[in-house]
C-alpha cells in the first residue's frame, strides 16, 4: 500500500482508475476541476487511453458518460453542483434507463458560495433521481467507494450512483492509502435487443417500474453500506445524524470520544433502521450536515417534530458551510471567547488580474454607453462576473451559464436599448450559441461580447473546445459578417473599440463582437514553461 | 504531536506553495496531513485562506476551529490581522510586512503592524527585502517558510528535503536560490 497526499478530487480521480475506469467526462466547474484535471497528468490513464477531454458542456459530458455505460464501460461524469442543472435531462433519465458499466455521477458542492451562484444540495437530486446516492467523509473513504465500490454495485444493481462532495473535502488534502490498480474489466455485454435505452413511453413506464422496484434494494444497501455507521454513545439526552464531513466537525468537537450515539451518513437513501434506533433511544436529535437540511427536513417531517434539531431551529446557521466551532456551539459546549476582529482589518474581495483583457474590454463598453441612459449589460458567469464589481461596475446580472445572451434577448424584447451581452469563449460554446440562435432568427437588436481569452480561465486554464473560431461559430448561427468584428481589448486600441462597440450598438440586429487576447494567466504559465 | 496552521495571504503570493511543501515535509515525516485550500473566484488577487493540520494522531476535520491554531503564517500584514481568531492564545504569528494595497481603504500599515506586535508571539519581518538580499527577489513565500520553521514540530531538514523535491523539476539553480532564502527566514527568526 502506497501513501499519497490527495485533494478529495484527486482521490476520486485516482479510485476510479484503481477501479478499471474508461472514461471520464468533465466541463471545469469549481470545487470538481481537479478530478479531471488528475486524471488527464495520470500516468495510468496515459497507459490505459483512458478518455480525459473536457467536454462542452456538462449535458454533453453526461451523454457522453452515458454512452459509455450502454457500451459497457467504467464512466464518469464530473461537474460542480450548478452543473447539475445544466445536465439534470440526461441524468432524471439515466436513473430511468438504468446503467450498464458502472456509472457514477460525482458532484461537487459549494456550501457558503465560494465560487458559485447558489448552494444547491445535489443529494436532493439524489433523490429525486431515485438513486443510490454517497457522501464520504473523508480523502481515504472518496477513494474507498471509488476503487472499491461504485462501479461493482452500479453495475450489479443496474443503476447510476451520485457521489455528492463538498468544497472542504473536494479542495482539502489528506494522506491517502492506495491500493493497486485493478485491470480495466472487460464490456458488460448485452444482446442487441436490450431496449433499455429507448426510453419510448411503453419502454420507460416499464424501466420507472423497475426503478420503483429497486427502491428496497437501494435501502438494503444503506442498511448495510460500509459507509454508515451506528457508533455507540452513553449519554443518550442527544442522539446526532452526521453525514459526510459533518461527521469530521462532530467528533472534532468532542475530541475524537462523541458521549452521544452517533449514526454516521455517507449513503443514501436514508438507512430506516439505524434511524428508527437512533430515533427510539434518544430524547432528541441533532442533525450536522453539510449544505441544505436534508436530513432534518426528513426527519421533522410535515409536523416539523420538535425533538429533530439542526439547521431548521437555528441551532446550527440556516445557510452557510459548517466549521468544528459552529458544530461545537450546536452542542453547547465551554469553548473560549473568539476574539474580535481588529477594525483595521477591511475587505479584500477578489478582482480581475493587473493586465487582464477584461478589463479593458468592461472600460471600453463603460465609455460606448456612457450617454446611452437605456443601456444594459448582462453579465455571465467566468472571472469577466468580477466587471460587477468596482472600479467597472458595469454589468446588471449574472445567472447561469449561457443567460448573459438569452436575458438579453428577453430584455431587448421588452424595450430595453442597447441590450449587451457580456459572456466569455468557454460559456459561450458551454450554452451561448442557442440564445445567439434565437437573436439571428428574430433578428433581435442584441450586441452579443465573446470575451475570447482562448481559455476557460476561473478555473485555473482548461481548455476551450471553440477558442479562436469565435467568428466561424457566429457565421454559421447566421450572424451576418459585416456585424461579425474583432477587437483586441488593450489600452492603446481603446478609442478604435469604443467606435466598434458604438457601430454594432447603432445596428438593430444581432451583432457579435470578439474581443480577443489571451488571458493573462495562462500567458504567463507558457512564458514560464 | 500536532501543528495547526493557518496561512493567509493575498492570490499569488505562493501560500498554497507554503502549504504544500510543509504538508510533503510532514507526510515524509511520518505524519498524517489534513490541509483545506479555497480554489477558483477567491484566488483572483482577493484574500486567500489555507488551514493545514499536522498530527501523529488521526486527524477529524479538514478545518481549523477557532482559537486553536498553533501558527498563522501570513504573505501580508493585514492578512496575518484578519486570521486573529483562529489563533489559539499561546500561539505565533509569523508574517511578512509589506503591505499589498489593491484595495481604496487600506489601513495605515504601522497601524496594523503594531496591532499584529500587540501579540506575544508576533514575529513581522520584511520577506521581500530578505529575499532580494539573498539573491532571491522571487523567493519571499521561503523567507515565510525559513521563519516558519522555528515554529513547527518539525526537522528543519525535512522541510528543506521537501523544498528540494518541490522545485527539483525547475533545475538545480532554482532549488539551490529557494534554499539560499529559507535559511535567511530561518536566521531572521532566530
Amino acid at each position: 500500500m502506497a501513501q499519497r497526499l490527495f485533494l478529495g478530487d484527486e482521490a476520486v480521480a485516482q479510485g476510479a482508475l484503481d477501479a478499471g475506469l474508461s472514461g471520464c467526462y468533465a466541463y471545469p466547474g469549481t470545487p470538481s476541476t481537479e478530478i479531471l484535471e488528475y486524471i488527464q497528468t495520470s500516468k495510468l490513464a496515459a497507459e490505459r487511453n483512458v478518455h480525459r477531454e473536457w467536454s462542452t458542456n456538462e449535458k454533453a459530458a453526461m451523454e457522453e458518460a452515458i454512452g459509455m455505460s450502454f457500451a459497457g464501460k467504467r464512466a464518469i461524469v464530473c461537474m460542480k453542483h450548478v452543473g447539475l442543472n445544466a445536465c439534470a435531462d440526461g441524468f432524471m433519465n439515466a436513473a430511468v434507463t438504468g446503467a450498464r458499466g458502472g456509472l457514477a455521477v460525482v458532484v461537487a458542492d459549494d456550501p457558503s458560495m465560494h465560487s458559485s451562484q447558489n448552494e444547491q444540495d445535489s443529494r436532493y437530486y439524489g433523490q429525486f433521481a431515485m438513486i443510490p446516492c454517497l457522501e464520504p467523509s473523508s480523502q481515504q473513504e472518496a477513494y474507498e467507494m471509488m476503487s472499491k465500490y461504485v462501479f461493482g454495485e452500479s453495475e450489479a444493481k443496474g443503476t447510476p450512483i451520485l457521489v455528492r462532495l463538498t468544497t472542504r473535502l473536494s479542495h482539502s488534502r489528506a494522506n491517502v492509502e492506495v491500493g493497486e490498480a485493478s485491470p480495466i474489466p472487460a464490456a458488460v455485454t448485452a444482446d442487441a435487443s436490450d431496449r433499455h435505452f429507448v426510453l419510448l413511453p411503453a419502454i420507460a413506464k416499464k424501466n420507472y417500474e423497475r426503478l420503483c422496484a429497486k427502491q428496497g434494494t437501494f435501502e438494503a444497501m444503506s442498511e448495510e453500506s460500509p459507509y454508515n455507521a451506528y457508533l455507540e454513545g452513553a449519554d443518550k439526552s442527544v442522539g446526532i445524524v452526521a453525514s459526510g464531513i459533518g461527521f469530521n466537525y462532530v467528533m472534532e468537537a468532542f475530541g475524537g470520544k462523541c458521549p452521544h450515539p452517533v449514526l454516521k451518513i455517507s449513503q443514501y437513501p436514508l438507512p430506516k433502521k439505524k434511524l428508527a434506533r437512533l430515533l427510539s433511544e434518544c430524547q432528541s436529535i441533532v442533525c450536522v450536515e453539510e449544505g441544505m437540511p436534508f436530513i432534518e427536513q426528513q426527519l421533522r417531517g410535515p409536523l416539523a417534530d420538535p425533538r429533530i434539531k439542526g439547521r431548521l431551529t437555528g441551532d446550527l446557521p440556516r445557510t452557510g458551510e459548517l466549521n468544528p466551532r459552529l458544530v461545537a456551539e450546536a452542542f453547547h459546549l465551554d469553548l473560549p471567547a473568539v476574539p474580535v476582529v481588529s477594525p483595521l482589518v477591511k475587505m479584500r474581495p477578489p478582482r480581475l488580474c493587473d493586465g487582464c483583457p477584461h478589463a479593458d474590454t468592461y472600460r471600453a463598453i463603460n465609455a460606448a454607453i456612457a450617454d446611452m441612459p437605456n443601456a444594459r449589460v448582462f453579465g455571465d458567469i467566468g472571472c469577466y462576473t468580477l466587471g460587477a464589481l468596482p472600479p467597472y461596475n458595469a454589468i446588471s446580472s449574472c445567472v447561469d451559464m449561457g443567460a448573459s445572451i438569452t436575458m438579453a434577448k428577453g430584455a431587448a424584447d421588452a424595450g430595453i436599448g442597447p441590450a449587451i451581452a457580456v459572456i466569455g469563449d468557454s460559456t459561450f460554446t458551454h450554452s451561448g450559441m442557442p440564445g445567439t440562435l434565437d437573436c439571428v432568427w428574430e433578428k433581435s437588436p442584441v450586441t452579443i461580447l465573446i470575451l475570447d481569452n482562448l481559455t476557460t480561465g476561473m478555473t485555473g486554464g482548461q481548455s476551450s473546445v471553440g477558442a479562436g473560431r469565435m467568428e466561424a461559430i457566429c457565421a454559421g448561427l447566421g450572424v451576418e459578417a459585416e456585424h461579425i468584428r474583432t477587437i483586441v481589448p488593450l489600452p492603446g486600441k481603446h478609442d478604435e473599440n469604443v467606435a466598434v462597440l458604438r457601430e454594432e450598438l447603432a445596428y438593430a440586429g444581432p451583432s457579435v463582437i470578439v474581443a480577443r487576447r489571451e488571458c493573462i494567466q495562462t500567458l504567463r504559465h507558457k512564458v514560464k514553461k | 504531536m500536532k501543528n495547526d496552521i493557518v496561512l493567509a495571504g493575498v492570490g499569488g503570493q505562493g501560500i498554497l506553495t507554503i502549504a504544500a511543501i510543509i504538508g510533503k515535509a510532514a507526510m515524509d515525516q511520518g505524519l498524517n496531513v489534513k490541509q483545506s485550500e479555497v480554489h477558483g473566484m477567491s484566488q483572483r488577487g482577493g484574500a486567500v485562506l489555507a488551514h493545514l493540520r499536522l498530527s501523529s494522531e488521526p486527524i477529524l476535520s479538514d478545518l481549523i476551529a477557532a482559537c486553536t491554531a498553533d501558527v498563522i503564517i501570513a504573505m501580508e500584514p493585514m492578512e496575518a490581522l484578519r486570521q486573529v481568531q483562529s489563533l489559539s492564545p499561546s500561539g505565533a504569528i509569523i508574517t511578512a510586512s509589506k503591505p499589498i494595497v489593491n484595495i481604496p481603504d487600506y489601513p495605515e500599515v504601522e497601524a496594523v503592524v503594531a496591532e499584529l506586535k500587540k501579540h506575544p508571539r508576533a514575529v513581522v519581518i520584511d520577506a521581500d527585502e530578505i529575499a532580494a538580499s539573498a539573491g532571491n527577489a522571487r523567493g519571499s513565500n521561503m523567507v515565510i517558510l525559513g521563519a516558519v520553521s522555528r515554529f513547527l514540530a518539525m526537522d528543519a531538514q525535512t522541510l528543506r528535503d521537501a523544498i528540494t523535491g518541490f522545485f527539483a523539476r525547475k533545475g538545480d539553480a532554482v532549488v539551490a536560490a529557494n534554499l539560499k532564502a529559507f535559511e535567511a527566514g530561518r536566521k531572521a527568526a532566530e
